[in-house]
This record gives C-alpha cells, sequence and structure tokens, in this order.
C-alpha cells in the first residue's frame, strides 16, 4: 500500500470498495470534505451511506482505498477507538445514551481526554473536567436533570443528552445519521439549527433521506448511488441532474 | 488337533471323497444311521462317508456329534439334535432340520463318541466347508485355513482349489495355499517366492504378518523378497488405516450432526441457547426404550423393527416437550440469549432428574435389532452396520430436514421470522406460533437422535450432558445459521479427533479439538461459512 | 493512595455490608473459641467449615458477578479459576504431607508412587513452600484468564459465544485433570492434607483461622470490587456492558476494560478456590464440571447481578437451600435447583436484592399516594 497522499481535505476517501458476498456496498467511491465544511449526503436505500460510515469511523474496513483523516491518518488502518481519539465522532441515528448512568456521567464519558483503563481507575474528574461539565450541561439546558438516570429521560431530551455528548467529545468532525427521522417539522427545523451552530466550530457530515431537511441546511449536496458518487453540488444543481431524478423517481 | 491327526482325516477324506463317486454314498438316512450303530471304528468311516456326501445337513449333524448333543429317540428310532431349554430339551430333527417336540435327556440315547472320534470329527467338520455348498462357508474355511497354516491341510486345500469355480473364493484357496507353503519345511524356493508374491497380493494384516516372518528367512532371496514385499504392503495398509480413521471419523462426525442439527435450527435460526437441547437427545434414547421394553413384552416378532417405530414416537415425544418449553419458558426470554441460557440448563437439570425419578439412574439397554449388528469389510476397512445405518440415517435427517425447510410453507416462514421479524409479522405470518413449532422441530430432530444414540452411547439421564458442548462446538465451528457449515463442521470435526486419537490418546485428542476451536472462534467469530454483511448486526 | 482508592466508591450501604460480613467473621470465631462446649452460644467447629465454605462461594459469586453483572461477560467458566486456585493450595498442602502418606515416600505423594512416578513432575518444584504456592494461588488462574480474554476480547468475541468457549475451556480442563498422566491426582484429585502452614488442618483452631480467612477475604474482595465499580473506570465498565460499540466510538479501548476486570475476577476466584480447599479437605477435577460454573451464575442471578451484595447473598442462599435439601430430600434438590434457573430468569431478573428495591419503591409510593 502507498503512502497516504497529502492533501489539505479534512476526510479524503478515493476509490472505496467495500463487498458482502459479492454485493458491493460501496463502489470506487471517492469523496472530499475541506475543513470547517458541513456537508450533506443523500442517497436512496442501499446506496452505501451507512456503510461509508462505517468506514469512516472503522467499523468496516474497505477492501481497496485510500481514507485520509487531517491529511496524514490513515484511518484503512486504525480501529474505532484510534479514530474517534483523532477527532471522529458519530452520532447514530437511534439515540443511544448510557441508560444506567446519570446525565452527568454520560457528559463525563464522553468528555474528550482520559480514555485509558488505567488511569480511570484512580483518576477522580479534574476541576477544568468539572467546570467543561457545568459548561456543557448550561448548552443543553439539563442542569436540573445531571443526577437523573438518562433512561428516564424523554425522547427529545436523550438528543439533548447526545448532542451535549458530541460537544463534551469535541471532535474536528461529526459524522451525522439521519438526524430527523421521525421527527416533526417544529424538531426537525431544530436540528438544523442546532447543527449550524455545530458546524461553526466543527465539520459535519450529515446523512440524511429527508429532502426538506437537506434544503433547510443549505449546505453541499453528495449524492451516492450504488456505492459510488452520483452527483455532487448544491441542492437545486443535484435536483436538476436527470440522472439524480432517475434514481429517486425512475424506474 | 495334531497335525498328524489332521492329515489322517485328510487323507481319509480325500479317499472317502475318491469313493464317493462311485460307491452308492446312500441316502442321508443311512448315513446317519450308520453312525448311530456299530462300533467306534465303525463310526469313524460313517462320519467320513457323510462328511463326503456334501449334503448340507451333514455339517449341522457332525457339529451336534462332536459336541454331545446328538441322541437316538428309542420310540421312533428317529435321530435328532437336541438343545437344553430349562429342564428339557428342545429336539430338531436331524436329517430334516425341523422340530420334533421336546423330551427330557433321560428318555433319550446319547450317541457316544470318544476323543479319538472327536479329533475326526473336528477335521470332517472343517474339511466338509472347504467343499459346501454355500460360497460363504467355503469362504470362511479358506480363511480360517490362511490363519492356521497347518500343512497338513495342503492336499485338501489343494483339492477344493481345483474344484472351486467361483472366482474370488478360488483366490481365497490361493491364497490358503501360499500361506501354508510359505510356512512349511519341504516347498521349494520357487514355491515360497510365488506364495509371497501370492500373499503380498492378499494385502491386509495378516498377510503383512507372515511377509514379516519371512522377511527373517535364513534363504537370502526369499528375506528379500518378503522384505520388499513387506514394504510395499506396509504403505498400503497405512492408507487403509487413514482410510479407517477417516471411516471412523465420519461416524463420530454423523453422531455429532445428529446431535448438533437440531440445536443448529433453535440457536442458528432463532438465536436461542438451548441448553436443554441434550435432554431432548435423552428423551428420545428413553423414548426408545420403552418402545423396545412394550415390543418386547407384548409383540417380541416386532422386535427387528423396534428401533423403527422408536422413531416417530421420540421425534413427537422431544417435539411435542420442545414445545411446551418455548410456549411456558422461551417465548418470555426472545431478545436475552443470556437468560435463556441459564432458564433452559435448568429446564435441563429438571428433566435429568425426571428420568431419574422414573426410570432409575442406572443404564438402560436398548438391543441392536439383527439389521444393526455385524461387520463386514470394505477392503481393509471395518464398518459395522450399527454405524453405517447411523450415518445414513444422519445424512437422511440432514436431507429431509433441507427438503423441510425449502420446500414447505413452515420453512418458509421460518425463514422469513429469521431474517425480518416485525416485516414476516406484518404479512401475517403468525410468529408465535412458527417460533413454537421451529423449537418443537429443533427439539423433535434432537429425540430422532436419541434413537440413533441409543445404539452406540449408555442410555441414562446423563445420556445428553456428553453432546451438548460438542453440539455446541459443531455449530459454532460450522457457522451459525448455515445447515451445510453444521454438516461440514461435524464431520471436519470427527474426522480431525479421530486422527489425533492415535498420536495422542482419546482424551487429550477431544481436549485438542477444544482447544482447537476455542482458538478458531477467536479467528472467526462466526464460524466457517459465516454471513457477512450489515444484516448480521 | 491505596486507602483512598478503596474508600472512596465504597458508599454507606457497601460499608455496612462489609462491617456486618467482618462481625460475620469474627464472632462465631469468638464463640467457638471463649464458650464451652455445651454452652448454647457455643459454636462448633463443622459449622465453622460449613459457612467457611459458603463463604468462599460467595467470592466466587462476586469474582462472576464482576464480570457479568458489572462488565456483561457472562462466564460459564469461573468455577476453572476456583479449582485452579484449589489446586495450587493442594499441591502445597500435599507436599506438607511428607513422609506421613501411605506408602511414605518424603519427595512424591502417594498417588504418584502409585502410579509408578520415579520423580516429581517439574510444576510441582516449589509447591513445598507457602511462599511459592501463595502467589501461584493468584497466577494460574490469572495467566489462563489473560490469554483467553487477550484473545477473546481483541477478536470481539461477544455474548453467547464467549460463554461457549468458557464453557469449553472448563471442559477442556476437566478432561484433562481426570487424566491420570497430568500429574495432578486423576480423578481422585488431592486428599488426605495433614499440615497448613505446621499447623494441623483438622485441628479446630485451624479451622475457626480459616473460617476468618474466608470472611476477611470476602471483605477485601468487597472493598475493592466497591472502589472499581464506584470509579471512573467503574462507570466506563457499566457503559461498555450497556453499549459496546458507543464506548467504541467514544474512543475507548474496550479490550483494555474487558481484560482488566477479567483477570482480577479470574485471581479472585483462584483465592477462593485456595481457601476453599483446606476446609473441605478434597480437590478433584470434578470442581471443573461446566454445570458448577453455571451454578456460580446462578447465585448471582439469585441475589442481584450488577450489585455487591446480591451475588453474597445468593451464594449462601442458594448453597444453604442446597445442603439441607441434599440431606433431607436429594431427589428433590435438582428440581429445585433447576426451577431456581427459570423462575429467577423469568420472574426476578434483578434478583433477590432487586426485589427488595422493588417492593421499598413500591412501599414509598403508595406512601406517597396515600398521605395520612
Amino acid at each position: 500500500m502507498s503512502a497516504p497522499r497529502s492533501t489539505s481535505a479534512l476526510l479524503y476517501l478515493s476509490g472505496v470498495t467495500v463487498s458482502f458476498d459479492g454485493f458491493k456496498a460501496l463502489n470506487n467511491l471517492s469523496l472530499l470534505v475541506e475543513p470547517g465544511e458541513m456537508r450533506a449526503i443523500i442517497g436512496p436505500n442501499g446506496a452505501g451511506k451507512t456503510t461509508m460510515m462505517d468506514v469512516v469511523t472503522g467499523k468496516t474496513r474497505p477492501d481497496e482505498g485510500e481514507v485520509v483523516f487531517d491529511g496524514q491518518a490513515d484511518l484503512t488502518r486504525l480501529d474505532e477507538a484510534d479514530i474517534a481519539t483523532l477527532g471522529i465522532g458519530r452520532k447514530f441515528q437511534k439515540p443511544t445514551v448510557f441508560e444506567n448512568h446519570t446525565v452527568r456521567d454520560n457528559l463525563l464519558l464522553a468528555l474528550a481526554g482520559q480514555r485509558s483503563w488505567y488511569r480511570l481507575l484512580t483518576a477522580a474528574p479534574t476541576r477544568a473536567e468539572n467546570d467543561r461539565l457545568e459548561e456543557i450541561l448550561a448548552v443543553i439546558r439539563m442542569r436540573p436533570q445531571q443526577h437523573m438516570s438518562a433512561a428516564r429521560l424523554s425522547h427529545g431530551q436523550k438528543q439533548w443528552l447526545e448532542i451535549g455528548m458530541l460537544l463534551a467529545q469535541d471532535p474536528k468532525l461529526l459524522l451525522v445519521d439521519e438526524p430527523v427521522a421521525g421527527m416533526t417539522d417544529v424538531e426537525t427545523e431544530t436540528t438544523a439549527q442546532v447543527l449550524r451552530e455545530i458546524n461553526k466550530s466543527h465539520s459535519v457530515v450529515v446523512v440524511e433521506h429527508d429532502m426538506s431537511f437537506v434544503r433547510a441546511l443549505g449546505v453541499k449536496v453528495t449524492v451516492l448511488h450504488e456505492g459510488s458518487m452520483l452527483a455532487e453540488g448544491t441542492l437545486d444543481q443535484v435536483s436538476a441532474d436527470p440522472r439524480v431524478v432517475e434514481v429517486y423517481l425512475g424506474r | 488337533m495334531t497335525p498328524s491327526r489332521v492329515l489322517t482325516g485328510m487323507v481319509s477324506l480325500i479317499t472317502a471323497l475318491a469313493l464317493a463317486g462311485a460307491a452308492v454314498a446312500g441316502d442321508l438316512g443311512t448315513l446317519v444311521v450308520n453312525l448311530t450303530t456299530g462300533g467306534f471304528g465303525d463310526r469313524e468311516t460313517a462320519i467320513n462317508a457323510l462328511a463326503a456326501s456334501g449334503e448340507p445337513r451333514a455339517a449341522p449333524i457332525l457339529e451336534a456329534l462332536g459336541a454331545g448333543r446328538l441322541y437316538v429317540r428309542p420310540a421312533d428310532k428317529a435321530v435328532v439334535i437336541g438343545k437344553a431349554q430349562g429342564n428339557q430339551l428342545d429336539l430338531t430333527d436331524a436329517l430334516t432340520g425341523k422340530p420334533a417336540g421336546t423330551a427330557s435327556e433321560d428318555a433319550l440315547q446319547r450317541v457316544r463318541i470318544n476323543n479319538r472320534l472327536r479329533g475326526v470329527i473336528d477335521d470332517a467338520v472343517g474339511s466338509l466347508t472347504l467343499l459346501s455348498p454355500d460360497p460363504r462357508m467355503r469362504r470362511s474355511a479358506a480363511d480360517s485355513l490362511f490363519k492356521q497354516r497347518s500343512p497338513s491341510a495342503l492336499p485338501a486345500v489343494e483339492h477344493a482349489l481345483a474344484a472351486e469355480k467361483d472366482a474370488g473364493i478360488k483366490r481365497a484357496f490361493a491364497e490358503a495355499r501360499a500361506s501354508i507353503i510359505l510356512a512349511s519345511n519341504d516347498a521349494s524356493k520357487a514355491q515360497k517366492l510365488e506364495a509371497i508374491s501370492v500373499i503380498r497380493g492378499r494385502g491386509d494384516r495378516d498377510a503383512m504378518g507372515f511377509l514379516q516372518a519371512a522377511a527373517s528367512s535364513s534363504d537370502a532371496d526369499i528375506k528379500a523378497a518378503a522384505t520388499a514385499a513387506a514394504g510395499s504392503l506396509n504403505q498400503t495398509l497405512a492408507v487403509w488405516e487413514a482410510a479407517q480413521n477417516v471411516w471412523y471419523g465420519i461416524s463420530l462426525g454423523s453422531v455429532l450432526l445428529l446431535a448438533a442439527i437440531g440445536l443448529a435450527i433453535t440457536f442458528g435460526t432463532m438465536g436461542v441457547i438451548n441448553m436443554a437441547h441434550g435432554e431432548m437427545v435423552m428423551l428420545g434414547a428413553y423414548t426408545t426404550f420403552v418402545v423396545q421394553q412394550v415390543i418386547l413384552a407384548y409383540a417380541p416378532g416386532l422386535f427387528d423393527a423396534s428401533i423403527v417405530i422408536a422413531l416417530p414416537l421420540a421425534f413427537l415425544v422431544a417435539g411435542v416437550i420442545g414445545v411446551l418449553i418455548e410456549r411456558s419458558v422461551i417465548r418470555f426470554l426472545y431478545g436475552r440469549p443470556l437468560d435463556t441460557l441459564l432458564a433452559t440448563w435448568g429446564l435441563s437439570l429438571v428433566l435429568q432428574q425426571a428420568v431419574r425419578t422414573i426410570f432409575g439412574p442406572t443404564n438402560r439397554e436398548v438391543r441392536a435389532p439383527s439389521w444393526m449388528s455385524g461387520s463386514f469389510l470394505v477392503g481393509q476397512i471395518d464398518v459395522t452396520y450399527g454405524r453405517l445405518w447411523i450415518v445414513v440415517f444422519a445424512l437422511l435427517v440432514f436431507a429431509v430436514l433441507i427438503l423441510v425447510l425449502r420446500k414447505t410453507p413452515l420453512g418458509l416462514h421460518m425463514r422469513a421470522v429469521t431474517q425480518n421479524r416485525p416485516m414476516a409479522a406484518a404479512m401475517g405470518i403468525r410468529t408465535p406460533r412458527v417460533d413454537a413449532l421451529t423449537f418443537g422441530l429443533g427439539s423433535g430432530i434432537a429425540g430422532l437422535a436419541g434413537v440413533a444414540l441409543s445404539q452406540i452411547d449408555n442410555v441414562s439421564p446423563n445420556l445428553g450432558q456428553g453432546y451438548i458442548i460438542d453440539s455446541f462446538m459443531v455449530v459454532v465451528f460450522g457457522g451459525v445459521g448455515n445447515l451445510f457449515g453444521t454438516l461440514l463442521g461435524a464431520t471436519a470435526l470427527g474426522i480431525a479427533n479421530k486422527f489425533l486419537e492415535p498420536y495422542a490418546g482419546a482424551v487429550l485428542g477431544k481436549i485438542l479439538v477444544l482447544v482447537f476451536i476455542i482458538l478458531f472462534i477467536q479467528r472467526r467469530p462466526r464460524g466457517m461459512f459465516a454471513l457477512k454483511g450489515r444484516a448480521v448486526e | 493512595m491505596i486507602t483512598r482508592f478503596l474508600w472512596q466508591g465504597v458508599d454507606r450501604k457497601l460499608r455496612w455490608f462489609i462491617a456486618l460480613v467482618l462481625a460475620a467473621g469474627i464472632v462465631p470465631v469468638l464463640l467457638n473459641l471463649f464458650t464451652p462446649p455445651g454452652s448454647a452460644l457455643h459454636v462448633p467447629a463443622w459449622a465453622l467449615q460449613l459457612v467457611g465454605k459458603y463463604l468462599c462461594y460467595a467470592a466466587l459469586a462476586l469474582a462472576v458477578d464482576l464480570v457479568w453483572g458489572y462488565c456483561g461477560i457472562l462466564t460459564l467458566g469461573h468455577a476453572a479459576f476456583f479449582a485452579l486456585g484449589g489446586y495450587c493450595m493442594g499441591m502445597y498442602l500435599m507436599r506438607q504431607i511428607g513422609s506421613r502418606g501411605v506408602y511414605g515416600n518424603p519427595i512424591l505423594p502417594d498417588f504418584m508412587v502409585f502410579l509408578n512416578y520415579k520423580e516429581l513432575p517439574w510444576f510441582w518444584r516449589g509447591f513445598d513452600h507457602f511462599w511459592f504456592a501463595a502467589p501461584m494461588i493468584v497466577i494460574v488462574p490469572s495467566v489462563l484468564a489473560l490469554a483467553l480474554g487477550w484473545f477473546a476480547f481483541r477478536s470481539r468475541v461477544t455474548g453467547v459465544y464467549l460463554s461457549i468457549i468458557t464453557q469449553a475451556m472448563t471442559f477442556a480442563l476437566m478432561l484433562a485433570f481426570f487424566r491420570n498422566d497430568t500429574g495432578l491426582g486423576g480423578n481422585n484429585g488431592m486428599t488426605d492434607f495433614k499440615d497448613i502452614l505446621g499447623f494441623p488442618v483438622q485441628a479446630d483452631g485451624t479451622r475457626a483461622a480459616l473460617y476468618l480467612a474466608s470472611a476477611l477475604m470476602l471483605a477485601l474482595f468487597l472493598l475493592i470490587a466497591g472502589a472499581i465499580v464506584g470509579s471512573r473506570f467503574g462507570k466506563a465498565l457499566t457503559a461498555v456492558r450497556d453499549a459496546e460499540s458507543r464506548m467504541r466510538f467514544l474512543g475507548y479501548r474496550v479490550e483494555g476494560y474487558k481484560l482488566f476486570v477479567f483477570v482480577l475476577s479470574a485471581a479472585m476466584a483462584g483465592i477462593a478456590g485456595a481457601l476453599y480447599v483446606p476446609q473441605v479437605g478434597i480437590i478433584n477435577p470434578s470442581e471443573f464440571a461446566p454445570g458448577n460454573s453455571i451454578e456460580a451464575v446462578l447465585w448471582v442471578a439469585v441475589g442481584g447481578r450488577g450489585t455487591l451484595i446480591g451475588p453474597v447473598i445468593g451464594a449462601v442462599l442458594v448453597n444453604w437451600a442446597k445442603t439441607y435439601l441434599t440431606g433431607a430430600l436429594p431427589e428433590v434438590w435438582l428440581f429445585a435447583l433447576g426451577g431456581l434457573f427459570i423462575a429467577v430468569t423469568l420472574f426476578l431478573p434483578r434478583g433477590v436484592v432487586g426485589l427488595w428495591a422493588q417492593l421499598k419503591a413500591g412501599r414509598e409510593r403508595s406512601r406517597r399516594v396515600a398521605p395520612a
């Protein structure tokens, strides 16, 4: 394998192919995300969106291709924990918080910093860490619930807690998987606002089905189809592309 | 039996044979009556005459005479063969072989013989079989002469060799002759060298022994020829031995397959860890036991069919209990595999103790029907009928199961529920019913396995425990959710076990296999034929 | 620092419980030593021995709970670690017999003389010294756990697959220890011990001391487990149990957490086994039987997984019932044990301790609903 190409892009995918028993979930996919950018990735079911996320976060190893983060790190050789430590966060479609832990402990677990098991045996939270926790609790407006176990939170509160955990993790790049699935219009609009807010200090890749939400984000769009890139541009540009129209409507 | 006596016997036999053509041998009745009259000298003549007659009844009559079981019934002067049955003797007419009532020994007159006559009878019976009309008798006579190698038998063997029509038996006689020649002191060197090549052609372990013995001959040529023949035979035998191990491995693999295949269904398609699976096997074995007891008590004539009759019953018993278990316990634990494991372990303890309470803690004997006993040779591979049937049965069960899964509505529903439970439910498949039936099917197959295992293992309350870990190993090794993986896994593990045994011993071999699987699961946590992709998650 | 570490995570309830365990260790011993045998307060040595056995089981249950209740690894092979610790102790005790064995051989234990051994196998070297045997009690189970865990956790073997592997491990060990050639006493195991640290094993004073040691061990284990569970490590550990892949995406190296707990727990089980052997006076391969490990899991389930008090209560309750039933109604015992497995998983997923908490919560709620 050749040394990863030096690039200014934050995330660089080139010629990535993943196959499951002969079925190509990703087929020679290439993608560039610049620092500070927010990118929406759309595509019909089975287009390879989730597999792409799995490849970037180290859950799935590609059969071929390069995945480079921050111009130097070859993600194909690292595992989930390494990649997370490098600064890639992932938000799942279903809010996953640690239900048996309190809100505060959830945030503490996500807080950037100490991860090694032998340090954590004796380490008490430092003052800086406690300050940061207070800050995040204020942002997500959950200070009153901080000692409540996460299992008792409402669905919306869990979403907020998870956003708080992402803030605590403070990743350089945030991957968000279908954030508005099953949400009302109002919630969808709020979520778009929150993502734009986060984008001020983090790069974000959003995978989404919902066109109105993508429109609300107002960012560059990449259309995936059958594991490779079909089109790229503003939402209006790609919507005008006859191939995209055919993929979504045709047959 | 001293050689000289055999020789006399043989010579007189040959004489008798020579005479047989010309002299009126008389009918069987006369020959038999002659046995019972006159002095010992006359009887000797009569014995040889009977042996030379070629009558099929000659052998049983002479054997009875030798064993002191030939009697004359004073009432009608009939010659009968007696068999002790309590205080009485069960009688068979010596001439016809038909039952002739019973009598107490006092009411009969035993045909007496002395030691000398006993020797004559032995020889006569031995040689008789060389010319027996029954090819199997001739074949076994040739084989025993091959092993006995008594030089005095040579003329009789040569006579039989010349008379033999069947090519296979002719070869057996030729081999017997070669074996005798190689052992004798008066054969020529050329004869012996020829004998070596004939014996080499036989190619079994007995031949190996004779060749090795001949390899220490003082004659350089014979020594060289025998050494070379032994060397090449050794290689052939090593191949056969490997083949024998493969067969043992396949046989063990079929047992593993039977035990594991039900588990492959419940674990593979439902994700249920059924630790009571072994007890389903055990219930199948006890069902066989009960069926056999009932048949022995009420319809002994059906004994040979008892195993076949037990099959559907064992399937039903284990299957119904499986459905009950699913409905009463397991359905509450879906999605909690570790809890299912504990609960079914509890069930296994209850079932074991229940069987122990009902049938007692000791082993119960399930007897083999006649068609499952005995063995035969394929080349140098020893195949017992019992094991052969179990292999056939395992493959049959496997094939039927595949058919059920692929071709029946139940199979279709099972696969649908396996792949996407909510979707299947939405399409109107009654998933609880499918779950219960799937579990019942897996358990029923375990019951079938129990019928087969009752033939080779002790039927005791602990029968199932011995198989549960092995069965899990097979399923996991083969790849969960893949029945062909289970088939291959069972065969591979069976063969591996049997190949390790000669080097490491049975227990250490098993340990090595376990360690291998533990390491294997680390490399490929989902088995040999794992499903890949997102569907697995 | 260590004391601070030990005390920081231990909450008030657990402190009381540890104090209770210590009292249960000390008071009966005093009553045994300082009251006359006829007195109503006298605790006979056989009772100490019996309860001492329960305390060892309780320590094993705690070890199982640490990996199962707190880390979600259902181990079905912990009795193997317990037995390995027991065998290390057994080897020491065998060597202490010296020439007092039936065959009077000063070096070789009886079973080796019987099996025609000419010299001591290499792995018996050093076991005549307690200073050698004592660390081995910890090291042998730990190394096995480390080896198994290292491979299994790195290749992400989880759930039932891991359970089956641990089960196969203890099964393989059982087969190995049943062999006479293994050099550890074959199916008879080791027994007829005479001395431990120079004191006669059968003497009442030694029994009292062993009982006290068992109680101290359990108290120490509770303290250690409490400290671990209460630390940030403990929070991460339960998070691994609840959502392993989420922890990976947060950047945690999950294997390290699992491996540490697994090895620690194996070491605990080994120590418990080592104290168990001199009290029951025998160690044999049936201790490796797969059923034993599963039974230990039941103790935890009965008491309440994921709590530290639960496994102790569960182990004592179930074993007390076992002692009673196998004596009084031997036919019933397996029905009861089997039924208990089913009942606990179906109706008491949080065990006795969970039931207690549930009842208390229920009472409080009714009190709030109906104010006086």
